[in-house]
């Protein structure tokens, strides 16, 4: 009891921890948390914020870590990205913390890239991106294009005969990427030029009239039709919105995408949306009582019963427990110890099997393909069989297919050339 | 009453003779400013190289890179302060002149890493390998001069300035119509910049940089550097806009802020004065940027954002318009704040910020510095009544 | 690893049921009774066999499951439709015997899961089995499947359906589906020939795919279609097409324009007022826009069951919410910024920034869920290629009709002759007697008002989130400022001068540069013409 108490007072203070900290000294492991509280990615950010929070009570409520407690830094880059690389740096060289969990968009974990490898810190990236980096500070536990995009455009091809492709995405590094590597994987696959189209609109675009006219007119030439979209957050309600008064169901040009997930639609009207697909690592309808213990605990935590869980908070999880597992194996908080104790570390996910980190600091995860409901979740309809490992760098974007990574001795390089036998682009 | 076409001229009961008054008496400020900021400056730098790190009296690299980033924020505000502190052009779009300063850096860093990139690529920047340009753009020749990328710095945002402002002031385009089309170009830079097929890296902006004239960028020693250079910068900046507001140029330009129908009438130009103090605004704004750049060590297109220009008329306008060394404070006082407090209470800051804005316009037309010089200026009336 | 085992179980299961029933068809009961038990790729297969076995008697649960309305007991297996009713409950009805069950709770039901693949192939059956429904639309939404999904077996149902079917544009549908399949499957040139003379009026997508296809080349550069004079006819035919298609495509970016200038014109009208008749550079508008939509979310989460009328009340609502802030920001802050409209900007802005911070506090950063009435879904068809939908129909109506109000308002009311008065000329105005406070009150109000009934439109067509209004500040001053300030005329034609430049621009130049292409033309103009398309005239323009 009186261990909870002080868990929640940890949690209460986290935002004070500026103050206290002199208080907590020495005898506390820190650990950074790096989200975004206000700006337009709180909306997204805040989420994995109180994830962190809560496996931090839980770790010090099982005793905390090598004998210490876990004490939370939370600070508020502000959805500034130069702000990221600046608290970045406060982190590491003013509150000394051990590790950072944060970063939502790309921009982000670029920005902290440099400072990070610069004061060797350690950091966990939760989200899922468009790959092409692999850094010896930066642990990444969301899906890499080959666990998410490339997977569902296979479920599309296989299982639902799509001939057709809509790649619309917002215009940032993201989906274009992920755009470049389906296109470029499509082609392989035999698919024309003509039957492929590509579309961007602007960050928070609203008006979706005409590109869902054309995606009508596009999807009616005779073939099966589907979008793979990789909008971006908040376009996303009116899109799918336009999308349903048009009369684009998700029978005749079903939309795939991985941007959407439970917390996303749990600010739209889901109706509409009824059996367009997300394909993610995790759903919260996943059956199995690890995730059922997750999403009470978390329904516990925030006390608030209609709050959800999605995959960037599994991908937190599995980090958090990972790094707890590392540190216990390595038996120091020393980032490069804990670094290489990473490799090879494995633990449960929540979707009924296990999470390997490996070598190019990606993990193995299943995919999930899932349809929407009307009350917002997700309806598992397919699932690979069994763990597709992370490629930080695509075989199917020229400049990368003769890149690897691999962070064990002796190569021990994110961005290993196999052509040139050269190791690039390191900041150390 | 309808939007007022002229500028906002009553700003407080004063007479132009007192306020003439109040500008010697600045001059008199300048030495004190200037030890100031170069006395921290120098005690910041040498107390970061020179004293180890277990010392209380050491300065963490952390509050050099802020420090850093304070000035060229300072050399940003004092930029908004020349036009309309002294002119009454409300500008919300310098922004967009920091950033184009800090793009045409930018450019030049991205360049000095050559083969070092993550594709290894000696011509191209990473960004441009993965999306398959073949070749680097004409636009980004030359950026791997430095001297090159130094005259970019100042003569693109300096082009801009100019020409908008030579369209917009030669048409008599003024006070809120002005200030809402610096917003409306700055928004559609914003959005050019986001587009990745621009070139320049898109949401992403420009990030990774190596080093800067062979010195590593993540040396303490270039930091230092970059810092004493900024500092110095915006000393010279401070005391050359305070030399030509002295002037008779400067009087004029004060002139058309609180008159300009009846300096037009008396044979003025106006039109050419408000363009050449806009381009000279928009350079310095230009040079912040380029400051600003390699010490955050990213750019990106949300430095063009609408909001990011408003803040810095706030910064001006709580330090106190029509100063200079008003703009500085005001700069350095709410970003030390944003820094502390955003850390504390990230909920509290925005509600803290936004009654800030609040109280100042309201309470405070003339800033903090214009609460020191009212009472002053009472002073003096009541000695010569 | 206890679920590869179900699963395994499951299939072996099914491999030895269809073994066993094999020999006699499995029953009815067996089937249903399969539904339960079956994986996914297993149910094409049951649901093929229910409809040759059950027919119409299956309907009942093919639109159940079609809807994912349709359950099973875990007790005993039986299918049931179940809705969800607002205790949380389900309430039961058999699919087979229609026999009401009552209400039971979630834990004792389970889901048959359907996926997208399925949902395809049980609306064709149910196209199959409601061919010869009585109702209209139903015979419709089969003809059109079927349209789409030719097979033999299609077109015996349908020249069977083509003798009884007495609705004239049902008729044409099935010729053209006739039509088609001669086209498409007959081996004699003339019949063909003919079959492409009918479809030459049809706008159906798959018409114009089909003869275009006609046209196509194979890999080698030979045409596909041998025939020389059915090739030339074809490109007579799609070209024909082509045009008509061309025309309604236009009618469609005119309308998107009008949809994206009415937007532009709610957002905006409420800035003419604040901004262009009291001059007041209000950067919180926008905020005042959010204020009104999240008006519309609690007006929803106060009426749960009327969310049908709920946008009928929020309107006023959010008028009265809005203009309500509206006025304390003017009673509060903007009156002692009067004759420096430069600052207000600044109050403003710390206003909005204020404003939006609260939101967050209150409601919380996520975006929240404003639901769509049943009226303002789908949309409203005139042909196959041509439709408009009914949330932007209205919202344009709805625009026009703020707009007007709003005019008659300041031309016909004792406020709007006030609010003119002192807008001309504030000194006058007070001389004569005019309570020039209470009027800039009353004005900023009435704008703010507006700005939140724009909030409800939008929140029929956006997110709803604390970041709602930054995304219109700068729309409304360009539409607002382009217009011409103090001229609401001039605000609605920039309004939809705006939008349908931008729409028509669109697919040409992609969707940011539409955007950035439609600003720098605003600056550039403004350059040239600085008072706007319609300058004020006269005294109160200096």
């Amino acid at each position: 009891m009186k261990m909870k108490k002080i868990a929640s007072k940890l949690a209460l203070t986290a935002g004070a921890c500026l103050l206290s900290m002199s208080l907590y000294a020495a005898d506390t492991i820190k650990v950074g948390v790096l989200h975004s509280l206000s700006g337009t990615m709180a909306i997204s950010e805040t989420t994995l914020k109180d994830t962190v929070l809560m496996m931090i009570e839980e770790q010090n409520k099982k005793g905390g870590l090598l004998g210490k407690k876990l004490e939370p830094v939370v600070v508020d880059p502000a959805s500034n990205w130069p702000l990221f690389a600046e608290k970045t740096r406060e982190l590491l060289s003013q509150e000394k913390v051990d590790v950072i969990f944060g970063c939502w968009t790309s921009v982000s974990r670029k920005s902290v890239l440099p400072v990070i490898e610069e004061l060797n810190g350690l950091l966990f990236y939760p989200v899922q991106y468009e790959g092409e980096e692999s850094s010896k500070n930066v642990f990444y536990t969301g899906a890499a294009p080959n666990q998410q995009a490339i997977p569902a455009v296979d479920y599309l091809m296989d299982e639902m005969d799509v001939k057709r492709w809509v790649l619309a995405g917002t215009d940032y590094v993201y989906p274009r990427t992920t755009n470049k590597i389906l296109e470029a994987y499509l082609r392989s696959k035999g698919v024309a030029e003509k039957d492929i189209m590509i579309s961007y609109t602007p960050f928070g675009h609203s008006d979706w009239q005409g590109i869902v006219s054309n995606i009508k007119k596009f999807g009616n030439a005779g073939k099966k039709t589907a979008v793979v979209s990789t909008i971006n957050g908040d376009a996303n309600v009116p899109f799918y919105k336009e999308l349903g008064n048009q009369g684009v169901s998700s029978e005749n040009i079903p939309v795939v995408a991985f941007s959407v997930g439970e917390e996303e639609l749990s600010g739209i009207d889901a109706k509409p949306l009824v059996g367009h697909l997300a394909a993610w690592n995790y759903f919260q309808s996943v059956e199995n009582d690890a995730n059922e213990a997750f999403i009470k605990q978390w329904k516990t935590f925030i006390k608030d019963d209609k709050r959800v869980t999605n995959d960037p908070m599994e991908a937190t999880y599995i980090g958090f427990n990972m790094w707890v597992k590392a540190v216990e194996k390595a038996g120091s908080t020393d980032v490069n110890k804990v670094e290489q104790a990473m490799i090879g570390v494995s633990t449960p996910n929540l979707t009924g099997g296990v999470a390997v980190m490996n070598a190019n600091h990606h993990l193995s995860k299943p995919v999930l393909i899932g349809e929407i409901q009307a009350d917002g979740q997700l309806e598992v309809v397919w699932e690979t069989d069994g763990l597709l490992a992370g490629d930080a760098w695509s075989n199917f974007l020229p400049s990368s297919k003769d890149i690897i990574a691999n962070w064990k001795p002796p190569m021990t390089c994110g961005n290993y050339n196999t052509k040139t036998k050269k190791c690039a682009g390191q900041n150390y | 009453m309808t939007v007022s076409a002229q500028s906002d001229a009553n700003l407080a009961p004063q007479t132009l003779t007192q306020r003439f008054s109040a500008l010697h008496e600045l001059r008199d400020k300048a030495p004190l400013f200037l030890s100031l900021l170069f006395g921290v400056t120098l005690y910041a730098s040498v107390c970061n190289l020179y004293v180890p790190e277990g010392s209380i009296f050491h300065v963490s690299t952390y509050t050099i890179t802020l420090l850093g980033k304070y000035l060229s924020f300072a050399l940003l505000a004092l930029a908004v302060d020349v036009v309309w502190g002294y002119c009454g052009i409300l500008s919300l779009g310098h922004g967009a002149f920091f950033a184009l300063g800090g793009y045409a850096m930018g450019m030049y860093l991205m360049r000095q890493i050559g083969d070092r990139g993550v594709y290894a690529n000696p011509d191209l920047p990473d960004f441009m390998v993965f999306l398959n340009w073949s070749e680097i753009p004409w636009f980004w020749q030359g950026f791997d001069q430095f001297w090159f990328a130094m005259v970019m710095v100042l003569l693109v945002p300096g082009l801009l300035a100019f020409v908008f402002g030579w369209l917009a002031f030669r048409s008599r385009v003024t006070g809120v119509y002005f200030s809402i089309m610096t917003q409306a170009l700055t928004y559609a830079l914003m959005l050019a910049f986001f587009r990745n097929e621009m070139g320049f890296g898109g949401n992403n902006g420009l990030t990774d940089f190596k080093d800067l004239l062979g010195f590593s960028l993540q040396a303490d020693s270039t930091r230092v550097a970059l810092l004493i250079c900024t500092s110095v910068i915006l000393g010279l900046a401070y005391v050359l806009s305070q030399w030509i507001m002295n002037s008779k140029l400067g009087r004029l330009i004060v002139g058309v802020r609180d008159a300009e129908p009846r300096a037009r009438f008396l044979g003025y130009k106006t039109e050419n004065y408000k363009v050449w103090l806009f381009v000279y605004s928009g350079m310095l704004a230009a040079i912040a940027g380029a400051l600003y750049v390699p010490q955050v060590g990213i750019i990106n297109p949300g430095e063009f954002s609408p909001l990011n220009s408003i803040e810095v008329v706030v910064w001006v306008a709580v330090g106190g318009r029509g100063t200079l060394y008003g703009a500085i404070v005001g700069a350095l006082l709410i970003n030390y704040a944003k820094t502390r407090f955003t850390a504390i209470f990230p909920e509290a800051w925005l509600f803290a910020l936004g009654a800030l804005f609040v109280a100042v316009t309201v309470f405070l037309p003339q800033g903090l510095m214009g609460l020191i010089k009212r009472s002053h200026v009472e002073n003096n009336n009541v000695e010569k009544t | 690893m206890r679920r590869l085992y179900l699963t395994l179980f499951n299939v072996m299961l099914l491999l030895i049921s269809s073994h066993l029933f094999a020999a006699n068809e499995p029953s009815l009961d067996g089937l249903t009774h399969q539904l339960t038990t079956a994986k996914l790729k297993q149910v094409p297969h049951i649901i093929e066999q229910l409809e040759t076995q059950g027919g119409e008697r299956m309907l009942p649960l093919f639109s159940a499951m079609l809807a994912g309305e349709l359950y099973y007991r875990k007790d005993d297996s039986r299918l049931v439709h179940a809705k969800k009713m607002e205790s949380g409950n389900f309430s039961l009805v058999d699919v087979i015997t229609a026999e009401t069950i009552g209400d039971v709770k979630k834990k004792t039901i389970k889901k048959v899961r359907v996926n997208n693949r399925l949902r395809t192939q049980l609306r064709s059956v149910i196209s199959r089995l409601t061919l010869f429904s009585s109702d209209r639309d139903t015979r419709e939404a089969a003809i059109k499947n079927m349209l789409n999904a030719l097979n033999e077996g299609n077109i015996v149902l349908l020249s069977k359906a083509k003798a009884d079917e007495e609705d004239q544009d049902l008729l044409v549908l099935i010729d053209t589906a006739l039509s088609l399949n001669d086209l498409l499957n007959n081996a004699e040139i003339e019949v063909r020939l003919a079959a492409l003379d009918d479809l030459s009026n049809s706008l159906e997508p798959i018409v114009k795919s089909s003869v275009e296809a006609l046209l196509e080349k194979d890999d080698d550069g030979n045409f596909i279609e041998s025939d020389v004079v059915l090739r030339n006819k074809a490109a007579v035919v799609a070209e024909k097409i082509e045009g008509k298609v061309g025309f309604y495509s236009f009618l469609e970016k005119l309308f998107f324009g009008l949809s994206l200038g009415s937007v532009l014109l709610l957002a905006a009208t409420g800035l003419a007022i604040t901004f262009g008749v009291m001059g007041v550079i209000n950067m919180a508008h926008g905020e005042l826009i959010m204020i009104g939509a999240y008006t519309t979310y609690v007006v929803q989460l106060l009426m749960p069951n009327a969310i049908e009328y709920s946008l009928l009340v929020a309107v006023p609502a959010a008028f009265l919410v809005a203009g309500f802030v509206g006025v304390l920001i003017e009673r509060g802050v903007i009156r002692f910024l009067h004759g420096r409209p430069l600052e207000t900007l600044l109050a403003t802005f710390g206003i909005s920034l204020i404003l939006q911070q609260m939101v967050r506090s209150v409601f919380s950063p996520l975006n929240r869920q404003v639901e769509t009435p049943q009226w303002m879904s789908g949309s409203l068809e005139f042909n196959a290629i041509f439709s408009i939908t009914y949330n932007r129909l209205y919202i344009l109506v709805f625009a026009l009709l703020v707009f007007f109000a709003l005019q008659l308002i300041l031309k016909r009311t004792s406020l709007g002759l006030n609010v003119r008065a002192v807008s001309q000329n504030r000194n006058m105005a007070k001389a004569m007697g005019i309570r020039t406070e209470w009027v800039d009150a009353m004005t900023f109000g009435l704008g703010s008002g507006i700005a939140g009934i724009a909030g409800v439109a939008l929140s029929q067509l956006t997110n709803v989130g604390p970041n709602l209004g930054q995304s219109y500040i700068i729309d409304s001053f360009m539409v607002v400022v382009f217009g011409g300030v103090g001229h609401l005329w001039g605000t609605l034609v920039a309004g939809f001068t705006l939008g349908i430049t931008n729409k028509f621009l669109e697919p040409v130049t992609g969707a940011v540069l539409a955007n950035i292409i439609v600003l720098v033309f605003i600056i550039l103009f403004i350059q040239k013409r600085p008072r706007g398309l319609f300058p004020q005239k006269g005294r109160a323009a200096e």
